[in-house]
């Protein structure tokens, strides 16, 4: 398995407005989230917890960063900035499995104990989005062996960025 | 008045520190686990257990599961507008919302309906 790693570097690359605009959607989606369940209720309100409010500021600045990164090598960086963002979104489908089960166990726990449920939902969110992680990798590499043993060239990529 | 702005200053931070998590983390796949952190239902649900107890929460929490599964469904449409058709990041990411909202009501439509 390809090892997870920090890059701290990539923090230089966002400007500072790209934080005040993630700043400010996931601030104005908290207060949809409570202003739809005040006006409609827990069961709609709820829906809204899952909202996907910045995916589009962070598809947005990942598909720009990649494409600045290609063109100040000189090449067209459209498609690269295009697949860095659908390889963000094969990741936030992942972890949406992990946040299915983050609201259950906070639904099944947080009347008993509040901390523990915070805490068993969080545990629970990152335990299974990294297994569903690395479930995904493993199937892809068994698929990818196959393919290039039946195809007779192992490492066929098609020049994609590989997850 | 003063609700909302803690709502929005809880919610802002929380977000920011997930997405500067994601940021940082390679490779872009694990990074984008994070693009499904549950950062709105962190603050969301921290203010609710303050507001209306652990019961009110306990509601908000399970239909959050029906929005958690329309999330998936977004995150496979975006990819394939993406990849299959080429959109840019910005419509992409906008015109996939219409699967996030017919989702998640249609889930909470058809589960009640049910019960």
């Amino acid at each position: 398995m390809m090892p997870v790693k920090l890059s701290l570097s990539a923090l230089k690359a966002t400007r500072w407005y790209e934080y005040v605009i993630r700043f400010v959607l996931g601030g104005a989606a908290t207060v949809l989230a409570g202003g739809i369940a005040k006006s409609f209720g827990p069961s709609v309100g709820g829906l809204f917890l899952a909202l996907p409010a910045i995916f589009c500021a962070s598809a947005t600045l990942i598909e720009s960063h990649e494409r600045s990164a290609k063109e100040k090598a000189g090449m067209s960086g459209d498609r690269r900035g295009q697949q860095a963002a659908a390889l963000d979104a094969a990741g936030a489908g992942l972890g949406s499995v992990g946040l299915t089960a983050f609201a259950a166990v906070f639904s099944m726990t947080v009347t008993t104990s509040v901390a523990l449920a915070f805490i068993a939902a969080l545990f629970i969110w990152a335990a299974i989005s990294v297994a569903a992680f690395w479930i995904r990798r493993k199937l892809r590499i068994v698929h990818r062996h196959r393919h290039a043993s039946f195809r007779g060239r192992a490492g066929h990529t098609h020049g994609r960025l590989v997850s | 008045m003063s609700e909302y702005i803690i709502r929005f200053v809880a919610g802002g931070l929380i977000v920011s520190a997930f997405a500067i998590l994601s940021d940082v983390l390679r490779p872009k796949s694990f990074a984008g686990l994070l693009g499904a952190a549950p950062s709105v239902a962190l603050a969301t649900l921290g203010i609710a257990v303050v507001q209306h107890g652990a019961g009110y929460a306990a509601a908000e929490s399970w239909t959050m599961i029906y929005g958690a599964v329309a999330l998936a469904c977004y995150s496979v449409v975006v990819c394939q507008l993406l990849m299959r058709y080429r959109f840019k990041a910005l419509p992409a990411t906008i015109v996939s919302f219409v699967v996030w909202l017919a989702v998640a009501f249609g889930l909470l439509a058809g589960l009640r309906a049910a019960t």
